[in-house]
């Protein structure tokens, strides 16, 4: 399946990249495949708090709509605009360019209690 | 769970299989979208052989179908179909069905998940007439393949003529061996055909057409349930389950063309008085703004109140927009009137549009 091990991974399909404070966050490709289409993502705005284990948007897709859950707790620092007008890109490239929220994060080590890669890989039966 | 024999076949393209109405059918291929686009531009070949196939015989066939159909179905000449609701004694709707008049017989086409109800249903009326009733579904394959390509493509792979069958028509045959029905018909809006054949030929056909084509040549390729269902909803065309339920009457949900008022059938006079009231809801077409999806449940609003609810909604991949069918209470139908609908927890300005959001160039 090829599930990138930089990162880490909440049950619940999203993956959490670390880069000093910041966190970016998106979702699975395993994930994106079983929504198929994806039509529109609800982001929080820049600034929000968010906290771990709390919705942080939603994602649809012409099949359903479904929470999007974040792993961590912070601040909103950067949303991805391009998936206004292009949420397919979540489709065609999901560990990529269709990342979700960048969040710069109260406490780094919250990530060490996500899913590893391999724990991921796992559970979707890699 | 029900398999169609062309299940091997689904998992060898890699289809993504659901349970659809007790049926494990293939709901996508490649990609919903990209289904969509491919047979309002080419051609696609769908699996219908999960829809129930009821085959009448017997000299009192047409009276028992006259006598469960909204529709005339006596007006039918040999080698014509005709859409019809079947409804119980308070006009709301057990299936929508289509109804084909052969030399020797009668073929009524139902929806998968109404199959038990509806063989049950006919059976009841079936009584005291000399009828034999055959549900023939697990014994056949029906294909659906539609698209503006269709007909030359399908020209090019069946020595089959069709070319002459007009929309509503149908032809029937042999081939290797094996007796087929083909119908100039379909439920995504195209021109198309829909096709019944044994079950063994049924494969082989699939495969034929399927074939791939040298080169750049356009080429018939699968399409699964998802996109057969925003085909039908940018097509305005109801669905079972959705627009269509026992609570609901045929003049209500748009459907009063295939109705006739003045023969005798299972539910005519709860329809004449609903005719002469006026139903008190009406299918409409919705235009969201944005991109949000409209799903069935979905409450319409207007002037602080609701006022209707959603049945189907889907991002248009033809119009780029948000589209919706809903039931909305009669004064506010009329098209181009501001409304609102209210999605999770937002809401989303909507207009009032006729159906259907996509038609053809002819």
């Amino acid at each position: 399946m090829g599930v990138p091990n930089d990162r880490r991974y909440l049950k619940s399909h999203e993956w959490h990249k670390l880069d000093g404070k910041i966190c970016t966050i998106g979702i699975t490709k395993f994930a994106a495949d079983e929504l198929t289409d994806i039509t529109y993502v609800s982001l929080p705005k820049v600034g929000k708090e968010i906290t771990a284990g709390q919705p942080l948007g939603e994602i649809e897709s012409v099949k359903a709509t479904s929470d999007l859950y974040s792993g961590v707790s912070g601040v909103v620092v950067e949303v991805n605009g391009r998936l206004g007008d292009s949420p397919e890109l979540v489709n065609s490239d999901a560990f990529g360019d269709g990342w979700l929220v960048k969040v710069q994060v109260n406490d780094p080590s919250q990530l060490d209690r996500l899913m590893t890669a391999e724990q991921y890989d796992a559970q979707i039966g890699g | 769970m029900l398999r169609t024999p062309l299940y091997e076949t689904h998992k060898r393209l890699g289809a993504r299989l659901i349970d659809f109405g007790g049926w494990e059918m293939p709901v996508m291929y490649r990609g919903i979208n990209e289904e969509h686009v491919y047979t309002r531009t080419a051609s696609s070949i769908f699996d219908v052989s999960h829809m129930g196939r009821l085959v009448f015989t017997g000299s009192d066939s047409e009276a028992l179908l006259q006598h469960v159909c909204t529709r005339n179905v006596g007006k039918l000449k040999v080698g014509r179909s005709g859409y019809s609701h079947v409804c119980n004694e308070r006009g709301g709707i057990l299936d929508d069905v289509i109804v084909s008049r052969y030399e020797d017989r009668w073929l009524m086409v139902c929806n998968a998940g109404n199959r038990e109800k509806i063989v049950s249903h006919l059976q009841r009326h079936l009584e005291g007439r000399k009828v034999t009733l055959d549900d023939t579904t697990q014994k056949s394959v029906m294909l659906a393949i539609q698209g503006p390509a269709t007909m030359e493509l399908f020209a090019q792979h069946m020595p089959i003529k069709v070319g002459e069958v007009a929309r509503y028509g149908f032809v029937t045959g042999s081939y290797l061996g094996q007796k087929y029905s083909i119908f100039r018909s379909g439920y995504t809006g195209e021109d198309g055909l829909e096709v019944v054949l044994s079950a063994a030929t049924g494969v082989l056909v699939w495969d034929f057409l399927t074939q791939d084509g040298s080169g750049d040549r356009v080429t018939i390729r699968p399409a699964g349930l998802g996109a057969r269902d925003t085909l039908r909803l940018e097509a305005g065309m109801p669905l079972y389950g959705h627009e269509l339920m026992e609570e609901v009457d045929p003049l209500s949900a748009g459907c009063g063309w295939c109705v006739d008022l003045e023969k005798e059938f299972v539910g005519a006079s709860a329809l004449r008085q609903i005719a002469a009231e006026g139903p008190r809801r009406k299918l409409i077409g919705l235009i969201l703004e944005g991109r949000r999806i409209a799903r069935q449940g979905a409450r319409v609003l207007a002037d602080g109140a609701e006022v209707g609810v959603v049945t189907s909604g889907t991002l248009s991949p033809t119009l780029e927009k948000s589209i919706a069918m809903a039931y909305l209470d009669a004064s506010y139908c009329e098209a181009g009137r501001s409304i609102t609908v209210e999605v999770r927890d937002q809401q989303i300005p909507a207009v009032v549009t006729a159906l259907p959001f996509y038609k053809r160039s002819a």
